[in-house]
């Protein structure tokens, strides 16, 4: 039980996906604009984490892993399919986005509306790619890898929404001509960052 | 008097539109404005008809930052003298050369500390003033006074061993990246003073924390007393009166828990810190500490930073001074009343939650604030949304 709970905070603090690995950097950067949005993405990011980690995770263990295929036969128990573990990834994270497309579509259509192109985009962001990449890295059995999966995307979606009301403020500031939007958010993201150091080591 | 208006009128027209110094108007308008009030008053309409503008506000606040800076220079002496050390290079000289010694008392000591405290804030203030001059230069604004608070809170919050070239570099850092780029005062998000701390503190850990950096003596090492704590249980080898005066070694300003209420009290008063905000961080770091004595008392939490009060957590380390000159930074703190109580309780929080549970950043306040910054828009956003949809609720 500590384990988890450990593994749940570092996820959302220590090892923030955004602030700490700089990953899914693009939908970070082009939808923080406003926070409203970024909620709605922010939960469609969790909700694709937690289900897109675990059924890697069965799908690593059981298919994928070194041996993993001994439960069909004994002469399995040699193959090693983890070469095709990243294109496997995708397609269960390409597949599951595709549903979670739909089921927006038909029930929650402002929010599907708000989150536009930038849902299908979800796809192809690195920070739900590396989680189920750092799952596998790290060896995370089921229950971790659910875990893991909420965590890290419950930092991610706390981070846009960070960034979010720091841009909405920001509207008012005034930045030289040629650093203007992206250039400033990348800034802001940088000083977030140096923030987020602090709960480093916890 | 009369001499100085006349002077600054005559050499006005060089400075306008037009004249030979025109690219160094800022420059006069900052002298112009610092010696004699602005001529213009708001009328008609307008709300705001005081007469603390920016600048006074500024100053006030370094008035109420006498008292930490004071002490701070004498406790440079003090803590060298009480680590048994021998005054060494040009600083000893100088000491010695107006024929006193470490022991002599108070004039001593204040003097030896100002040999440590003036190089590092000359550096951080000259390097604070030439980005701000020759960035308003470029960008044709006036000179924001807030560069003069941010490079007299900076000095306060490092150890007196810090090398200069890294608060010149860190000064750097926190003008440019933490302020200028968004437009100068008022438009940061972050405090600026806090970036610089942060940026040291991440880049040269060496030099800003551990045990070696608090005492200019050399070979000496003297751990703060919130690291004495955060290594071990029980009763520290300082007395609480010590770290409630702030005779213990740590950060130049910040040592001084009676200072930094002095300076609380003054700056409520005159309305320029919120009330709320010190209210509600303290409450939130009371309660926070006694939650985790709860936990160590029941086993749950073993850090032995948990099993310390409250009342330790704020006489230590740089509690006393964040919460009266960082927390209420009126600009990067939250700006709605209701959002002042949750973001001042959010940083209460958070300083005991990184002092207890993350081993390596005993002295979380920093740290702590930083985060608030981060947080304070959103808090403040979602302030405003409630507002909103409370009022269309009531008129619809």
């Amino acid at each position: 039980m500590n384990g988890l709970l450990d593994i749940f905070i570092k996820s959302i603090f220590t090892e923030n996906m955004a602030l700490g690995f700089f990953l899914g950097m693009c939908t970070f950067l082009a939808v923080s604009k406003k926070v409203k949005t970024s909620i709605g993405l922010g939960v469609a990011v969790v909700v694709v984490q937690v289900i897109t980690v675990p059924v890697n995770n069965l799908i690593f263990t059981y298919v994928l892993k070194d041996g993993a295929l001994s439960w069909m036969s004994e002469s399995f128990s040699s193959v090693d399919l983890g070469f095709i573990g990243l294109i496997t990834y995708i397609g269960v994270i390409a597949a599951m986005v595709q549903i979670l497309e739909m089921t927006l579509d038909r029930f929650f259509p402002g929010l599907y509306n708000a989150l536009g192109i930038f849902l299908p985009l979800i796809t192809v962001n690195c920070a739900i790619l590396g989680g189920t990449l750092f799952m596998v890295e790290r060896n995370y059995n089921f229950a971790e890898s659910v875990v893991y999966g909420a965590g890290s995307g419950i930092g991610w979606a706390l981070a846009i929404v960070l960034l979010a009301g720091i841009r909405e403020k920001l509207k008012y500031s005034h930045p030289p001509a040629g650093l203007k939007g992206l250039g400033l958010t990348f800034v802001i993201v940088g000083l977030m960052a140096i923030g987020f150091l602090a709960f480093s080591g916890i | 008097m009369k001499i100085l208006r006349n002077f600054l009128d005559k050499i006005e027209p060089n400075f306008k539109e037009g004249g030979k110094l025109e690219f160094f108007y800022p420059f006069y308008e900052a002298m112009d404005s610092f010696f004699y009030n602005v001529g213009a008053a708001n009328t008609g309409r307008v709300h705001v008809r005081d007469c603390v503008d920016l600048k006074r506000n500024m100053i006030l606040v370094m008035v109420a930052l006498a008292p930490c800076i004071l002490f701070g220079v004498y406790n440079i002496g003090e803590q060298a003298h009480l680590a048994g050390g021998v005054m060494t290079g040009w600083r000893g000289d100088i000491v010695a050369s107006m024929g006193l010694t470490l022991a002599d008392g108070i004039v001593a000591k204040f003097v030896y500390g100002l040999t440590w405290f003036l190089p590092i804030y000359l550096v951080i203030f000259g390097t604070g003033l030439f980005w701000e001059i020759l960035i308003s230069m470029i960008r044709k604004h006036e000179i924001y006074e807030g560069v003069f608070v941010t490079s007299i809170l900076f000095p306060l919050i490092v150890p007196p061993s810090i090398p200069l070239w890294q608060v010149f570099v860190a000064m750097s850092f926190a003008i440019i990246l933490g302020k200028e780029v968004f437009g100068g005062t008022g438009m940061n998000f972050m405090n600026p003073a806090l970036i610089a701390r942060a940026f040291l503190f991440f880049a040269y850990p060496a030099q800003i924390s551990g045990d070696k950096v608090w005492t200019v003596v050399d070979g000496i090492s003297q751990a703060t007393p919130l690291s004495k704590f955060a290594a071990s249980v029980g009763p520290a080898s300082t007395s609480f009166m010590d770290a409630f005066l702030g005779r213990i070694p740590g950060c130049i300003g910040e040592t001084s828990t009676l200072c930094c209420i002095a300076a609380g009290v003054f700056l409520v008063m005159i309305g320029v810190a919120s009330w709320r905000i010190i209210v509600s961080c303290l409450a939130g770091m009371v309660i926070t500490a006694f939650f985790f004595n709860i936990l160590y008392a029941n086993g749950i939490c073993e850090a032995p930073m948990c099993a310390v009060n409250p009342l330790w957590h704020f006489v230590l380390g740089g509690f006393a001074f964040g919460l009266v000159f960082m927390v209420t930074d009126p600009v990067t703190g939250s700006q709605t009343d209701t959002g002042r109580w949750f973001y001042g309780g959010f940083v209460g929080a958070m300083c005991i939650v990184i002092r207890n549970l993350n081993v390596a950043y005993p002295e979380g306040m920093m740290l702590a604030i930083l985060l608030g910054n981060i947080v304070a828009p959103l808090i403040d956003y979602f302030v405003v949304e409630a507002n909103v949809k409370r009022r269309s609720a009531r008129y619809a």
